[in-house]
């Protein structure tokens, strides 16, 4: 028995089937809260803790659907062709939004790891906290950190983004739906995007167009302040 | 034959990324390399959308399913982040009210009297 979790099938198929699960309690409920993703990871690592079994036995299939990390990046490219036109229009308010948004981000998680005592391998593995996950898992391994750390952070924040970002947006009298849009977007990447189209087609094509600039962004000036420090 | 001829653009993408940051020792990932050429290649009309309309909407819509191994791999490093969960959290809440007060201001002080186009 013990070796049919170590068959690729294994992984795959709990995971196929606890993101099923996370979304059909995502659907019945419509709780933010409840995000698929979250809920998924979630379920996958109390099977396995129940039933004993080994990360590596997972990840037998696990890594199979990880394999698929790197065209999922790549296509980012095509909503990015696709909103082309609506971000020359106003090509100056979004790049330099999204660019302070950046520093904001990169500077304001690493002062304040640093400023709570978090350890540095742990600060670093928060940087790409903002951005989405393909990019974000390739920016913690350049600059040292430790990946499923940076997946968990990105999550975090992605849902924090998508529940609480209206009404932050609305307690900050930020109420231009480009404005809102790119601010979703950069903030908190294609799961605060999920928010945003709610919002509307403005809010959601904005944000859209945010999750792969701020990406490129954040790694350039990362990578930038790397070699400095 | 439709969905694996669009994943082998793809994924010729995603390997020359990888070969030119090999090649050039680029600080910058494979993966976004490969996302700038495929940008490149759409915006020239190298490759057009059709060509990969169907892969890339298999590729969006699953977006989130792709990520759960490597969440579930954060098992690995529970005992490094067990007692920084609190901080973790309260770090990325400050940090995301900061991120959206500085980009949505930045996007409105910029934007200044232009009419907000997403109303109605």
């Amino acid at each position: 028995m013990r070796e049919l979790v170590d068959t690729p099938f294994f992984g795959i198929i709990i995971s196929i089937a606890a993101y099923e699960l996370g979304l059909i309690l995502y659907r019945k409920t419509k709780l933010s809260i409840l995000n698929p993703l979250l809920i998924s990871i979630a379920l996958v690592m109390a099977f396995l803790a129940k039933f004993n079994i080994s990360l590596d036995s997972y990840n037998k299939g696990g890594d199979i659907i990880s394999i698929f990390l790197g065209p999922a990046t790549v296509i980012l490219a095509v909503p990015l062709y696709k909103q082309f036109e609506s971000l020359k229009a106003n090509v100056v308010p979004i790049t330099a939004g999204i660019f302070a948004g950046c520093v904001a981000a990169v500077s304001s998680v690493y002062l304040l790891a640093r400023l709570f005592r978090l350890p540095q391998v742990l600060s670093l593995s928060l940087i790409p906290k903002s951005i989405t996950t393909p990019i974000g898992i390739e920016l913690s391994k350049q600059i040292g950190g430790i990946p499923p750390v940076t997946v968990a952070a990105i999550i975090i924040t992605g849902i924090m983004g998508a529940v609480l970002g209206p009404f932050i947006c609305k307690s900050l009298k930020i109420t231009d739906s480009i404005a809102v849009g790119v601010a979703l977007g950069t903030s908190s990447h294609a799961i605060g995007t999920t928010k945003a189209i709610e919002l509307g087609e403005v809010e959601g094509a904005m944000s859209g167009l945010s999750i792969g600039v701020a990406g490129l962004i954040t790694v350039f000036i990362t990578l930038g302040a790397a070699r400095f420090f | 034959m439709k969905l694996l001829r669009q994943l082998l653009l793809i994924l010729t993408i995603c390997f020359s990324g990888e070969v030119i940051n090999r090649l050039f020792g680029l600080p910058i990932p494979g993966n976004i390399i490969g996302m700038i050429m495929l940008f490149l290649c759409l915006y020239t009309g190298i490759v057009k959308l059709e060509m990969i309309a169907d892969i890339a909407r298999f590729l969006l819509d699953h977006l989130a399913f792709f990520f759960v191994p490597a969440g579930v791999g954060l098992m690995a490093y529970l005992d490094i982040i067990e007692s920084s969960w609190p901080t973790i959290l309260l770090i990325s809440l400050i940090t995301t009210i900061i991120v959206m007060l500085i980009t949505g201001h930045t996007v409105q002080l910029l934007k200044g009297g232009k009419k907000d186009e997403g109303t109605g």
